[in-house]
């Protein structure tokens, strides 16, 4: 099955296809959620302590339905979140992920949203901090189908590097099939703002507890609506100890 | 407590500090008067450490008189605080360091605080947790033990209070959506929490209305007039004066101190400008 699995496929391209063979025999299939008509789901994914990490899900949500997520994905080696999305009518998907490693990780997240009904809303945020020789990625496909009138979707992606080896990429993707819609995408990629970093030290903050808390500062904003949200930000604090 | 000999520094390659020498005793205020580009704002950032801010020539030395654990002060609060020191004994304690070779943050461990002109925003960090982080890293660098939550909070709504500005405001993110004089106050809030023995105010008053200038005039005397503590105040206006009673006034023009004198000396700028004043 693995062998069928290569760079060349969009989905895949900058995907560890060797830590991806190393758990593909005992990898569950992708999660089935079906979300039905007015429901709401929300789901926070925390990392485990796996070097390999690969999570999938496909998720309908009908009609007024809604699913939020909040995905932390950090993994020694290879973390992959993979999402398939449709949306019926009024139907709403958010999801606020974040990418945190260093070493040699390579972690991504790979998601396509398929509005097929009208109204549809979806807005997803990743934010990536990257030391070491680490590869962040985004790749979001957002399709809308024809009819699939006054869609609005949203990608946000920004990326913070620390050293110079390591590297973020995103690719927000849209494929609109309608012409009513709203879709709105942005992507940045950048390092620690040099007067933020002054200010800090000027109050008495040493470098590394400076990095520590402007990283803190990029990514904790994503979890504010998150359920319990005191476990994945503790999560991500540890994770960006690790690394800063 | 300050003592400038001689200082050259750069900017960019470009010479900004031509031989700024300036002694600030140990409490006392002086203030640092000059027009558009004539280095104030050099002169803080390099005694502060700004990167990017290189010394070519000179010295700053910063001496503190601190006894071991006792807490440089007092910031006087309506509420008493908790901080006391004990009469007689600060001068048990004088240590010199070389300015210019600390970090940033070992600078504000020693006990220099820097008011910046321009206040930084940093989105995602509260104002409350970007302060007790700095302080307790300030501690724990002076060997002192960290303050807890709750000491913490209070010593910040305390000094919120002081300056008239509502300790909501500690929640929110680092002067995010502050407007330009509640960034200001903000600083002073700041500085009264810090407790610093040397504060350098970098256009403290520039952006402030009439009663926030009042009550960051207040802070400034409440805050820093001891007699052990000392601060620079860097301005243009006289006006700040009036509520900060300077025992020197400096006027710097193209990198070096010109003339120097009485808090009179203050008016007579406001009053002649500084073209005559400085020739």
């Amino acid at each position: 099955m693995t062998a069928l699995l290569t760079r060349k496929l969009e989905a895949y391209r900058y995907a560890d296809i060797d830590a991806l063979a190393s758990v593909w025999s005992a990898l569950a299939p992708p999660e089935r959620i079906a979300i039905a008509a007015q429901q709401k789901l929300q789901q926070v994914w925390l990392p485990s302590d796996e070097a390999v990490q690969v999570r999938r899900a496909e998720i309908a949500i009908a009609q007024s339905g809604g699913a939020h997520l909040f995905v932390l994905n950090t993994a020694s080696e290879y973390g992959r979140v993979e999402l398939d999305i449709t949306l019926a009518d009024d139907a709403e998907f958010t999801m606020f992920g974040a990418n945190i490693g260093g070493g040699s990780a390579n972690l991504e997240i790979v998601t396509t949203v398929r509005h097929v009904g009208l109204r549809g809303r979806s807005r997803q945020s990743v934010r990536s901090v990257l030391g070491g020789k680490a590869v962040g990625t985004y790749l979001g496909k957002v399709e809308v189908a024809r009819g699939a009138q006054q869609t609005d979707a949203e990608q946000s992606v920004k990326a913070m590097l620390l050293d110079r080896g390591a590297m973020a990429n995103c690719k927000p993707e849209l494929e609109i099939f309608a012409d009513d819609v709203k879709c709105a995408h942005g992507a940045s990629v950048g390092e620690l703002d040099a007067d933020q970093m002054f200010y800090a030290m000027s109050r008495g903050l040493d470098p590394a507890s400076a990095r520590a808390l402007l990283l803190e500062g990029f990514i904790m904003g994503l979890w504010d609506d998150a359920p319990d949200g005191e476990a994945i930000r503790t999560a991500a604090r540890n994770a960006l100890r690790a690394i800063a | 407590m300050l003592r400038i000999e001689n200082l050259h520094a750069t900017v960019a390659g470009k010479a900004i500090l031509n031989g700024v020498s300036l002694h600030v005793p140990a409490g006392e205020v002086h203030a640092i008067m000059g027009p558009n580009g004539s280095g104030k704002s050099t002169l803080a950032y390099v005694l502060a450490g700004r990167p990017g801010y290189a010394v070519s020539e000179g010295s700053a030395t910063f001496t503190s008189t601190r006894h071991p654990g006792l807490e440089p002060g007092p910031a006087l609060l309506e509420d008493g605080g908790e901080e006391t020191r004990v009469p007689g004994q600060a001068r048990d304690d004088e240590q010199s360091a070389d300015l210019l070779a600390l970090e940033p943050h070992e600078r504000a461990a020693a006990g220099l605080f820097l008011g910046f002109q321009y206040p930084v925003e940093i989105p995602g960090v509260s104002m409350l947790q970007f302060l007790r982080e700095s302080l307790n890293s300030q501690r724990r660098a002076r060997g002192e033990a960290e303050l807890s939550g709750a000491e913490f909070i209070r010593r910040a709504k305390a000094q919120a209070a002081a300056l008239g500005m509502d300790s909501e405001m500690l929640k929110r993110p680092v002067n995010v959506g502050f407007s330009g004089g509640e960034k200001k106050r903000a600083e002073m809030v700041q500085m009264g929490i810090m407790n610093p023995r040397l504060a350098i105010l970098d256009e403290t008053d520039s952006g402030l209305d009439i009663d926030a200038l009042k009550s960051v005039g207040a802070g400034i005397n409440r805050i820093m007039r001891a007699p052990d503590k000392s601060v620079l105040l860097i301005t243009h206006y006289q006006r700040l004066l009036d509520y900060v009673q300077p025992d020197r006034v400096h006027v710097l023009s193209r990198g070096r101190i010109v003339r120097s004198g009485g808090a009179e000396l203050a008016h007579e700028l406001e009053r002649e400008g500084y073209a005559e004043a400085a020739a």
